[in-house]
């Protein structure tokens, strides 16, 4: 695929849509309210379920969506879909969601949160955001010596 | 509102996000796999990424100058367990190839084996973890 084909007017906007509501949708749901989704991850007495509801949500929704869109022969504005299709458990898949669970747990934020929240002027965020972007390097420069 | 009505409302604008990137450009609203990339100097179609990027950071703005109150960090969990916790999603997200938006929303949704294992796993090491430290530090 050439490169002015993915970054056309249409591509450009629909991706920037999509961040935006994205994070708006991260705001409303919880997700930036770590003591929420400290809550969630804590099982004790004060165990909060409110938050299964985030990805119950949008799972319902994308569903039906993808089951009409997976019949159309392309995307809108692109010439094929780009959906992983690997089905095999290896060590990295296990051990890489074994530290993002710790990470998530020590810390309430995950990714998207994260970047949603860094101008809120917290110092743990950015503290935390700097990180993850430090440990994503740090993984991408071991992957390729291996 | 209720919580659990903003979270079903919250949830629901994700899928409606993830599902206009499927729908127009056929991709995965998977942040960290979108984010990780902008880092790496072979990937040649970062316009769209960066697109989505600003997107994200854009809506934190908008959601900071219209519902400030969203944004609450916990003090329960000092500084330095948050470096450590963002080093950990950081390389872990890049190894396992996704976060609770690829994996959790988009890879279960398609009911993909790697997504619901990973999915399964970050979930249980999150409760896990959290559960003890709530424990130890309260």
């Amino acid at each position: 695929m050439s490169e002015s084909h993915t970054s056309t007017v249409p591509v450009i906007l629909s991706a920037f849509i999509t961040g935006l509501i994205f994070a708006i949708g991260l705001g409303i749901s919880g997700m930036t309210d770590t003591t929420k989704v400290l809550g969630f991850l804590t099982l004790n007495s004060d165990w909060n379920p409110a938050l299964m509801l985030v990805m119950g949500g949008a799972i319902v929704v994308h569903a039906v969506v993808y089951q009409i869109v997976k019949r159309r022969p392309s995307p809108m504005f692109t010439d094929g879909f780009h959906i992983p299709t690997r089905t095999d458990i290896d060590r990295p898949l296990l051990v890489g969601a074994t530290l993002f669970g710790l990470g998530w747990g020590i810390g309430g934020i995950c990714p998207g949160p994260g970047v949603v929240s860094i101008f809120s002027g917290s110092t743990e965020v950015l503290v935390f955001v700097v990180m993850m972007a430090v440990g994503a390097f740090g993984w991408q420069q071991i992957q390729r010596k291996l | 509102m209720n919580q659990f009505v903003m979270a079903l409302i919250g949830g629901g604008l994700i899928g409606v996000a993830a599902s206009i990137l499927l729908m127009t450009q056929g991709r995965i609203a998977g942040i960290s796999g979108i984010a990780g990339a902008l880092m790496k100097s072979e990937v040649t179609d970062k316009g769209w990424r960066w697109a989505f990027f600003i997107g994200l950071l854009c809506g934190g703005a908008l959601l900071l100058i219209v519902s400030p109150e969203v944004f609450v960090i916990s003090k329960e969990r000092p500084i330095w367990m948050m470096a450590i916790a963002g080093l950990l999603v950081g390389f872990g997200t890049q190894m396992g190839n996704g976060c609770t938006s690829g994996h959790g929303v988009c890879g279960i949704t398609r009911l993909s084996p790697r997504s619901l294992v990973a999915t399964g796993v970050f979930m249980v090491f999150g409760m896990l973890i959290s559960t003890v430290l709530t424990g130890v530090l309260s």
